[in-house]
């Protein structure tokens, strides 16, 4: 994991774009599980921060980003720019963390 | 009669808890907020150029999310406001203070590589969960921190 760029920028501050590889992307899709639903549906009567999903959401995201990078590198990319995220309810219990960006070759 | 109990005591339960609750986070939102100042966020596509060169090179991609719920009090009001229709003020106030959560934990974020500023900051909503005891919102604001070449940065002078 060294020295791969990511940003959401059309650029790379400081550095010049040489080559752009094209769109890359990665995505997972996560339930909650029942453990953390019961502290969910305790949250929901006091309200509050859902601890859980914030870590599952977060790991999750985590996880998608690792796979846009991974087909990045295979391309021989050495940053993504323009990087976007998006969420989707896919059915009740489960998301889709789905982040997509422009691979390229940085100086 | 026992449904009507529950669903007081799981009323006055909401009241209590959410309404501490809310203050408490809005208290530590406004201390969080001040202590992140001096990390400036802009939704800016890009850098404007007077201020790209004072830039070290390269950027990294931060974000900050939180899922939140509403208390059962609020969602049994908000419930019947629905009838009539028109604000609800309850909501307003969760989604709020969830969108400043997720923006400063995204300042920490920045603040921990030592950047000075994040760049194209894009604050996203989605729902998780639609059932009615249990759903919540995904607020997460994502950006490009970056570095500024200047050491003395926010007064600290450099030794």
């Amino acid at each position: 994991m060294t020295d791969f760029i990511l940003s959401n920028l059309e650029i790379v501050p400081g550095r010049e774009v040489v080559a752009y590889k094209g769109l890359v992307q990665g995505n997972t899709v996560r339930a909650k599980h029942v453990g953390r639903d019961i502290m969910a549906g305790l949250k929901n009567i006091v309200g509050g921060e859902l601890r859980g999903y914030t870590e599952l959401l977060d790991d999750a995201r985590q996880q998608a980003t690792a796979r846009m990078v991974e087909s990045a590198r295979a391309q021989g990319a050495n940053a993504v720019v323009n990087v976007r995220f998006s969420t989707s309810a896919i059915t009740a219990g489960a998301s889709e963390l789905y982040v997509y960006g422009t691979a390229v070759v940085v100086s | 009669m026992g449904a009507l109990f529950s669903t007081v005591i799981l009323i006055a339960i909401g009241v209590v808890f959410g309404t501490l609750n809310e203050r408490r986070h809005f208290k530590r939102l406004r201390k969080d907020e001040a202590a992140l100042s001096h990390i400036k966020v802009y939704n800016l596509k890009s850098i404007p150029a007077h201020l790209a060169n004072e830039l070290e090179d390269g950027g990294v991609l931060v974000s900050g999310n939180v899922v939140i719920a509403i208390d059962y009090f609020k969602r049994v009001i908000s419930g019947l406001k629905m009838f009539i229709g028109g604000r609800l003020g309850h909501y307003e106030s969760l989604v709020e203070r969830a969108r400043r959560e997720a923006i400063v934990r995204m300042q920490k974020k920045a603040q921990a590589m030592g950047a000075h500023a994040i760049y194209n900051a894009r604050i996203e909503f989605s729902v998780i969960g639609q059932q009615p005891q249990m759903s919540g919102a995904e607020l997460l604001a994502y950006g490009t921190a970056v570095k500024s070449r200047d050491i003395a940065i926010d007064g600290q002078t450099a030794v």
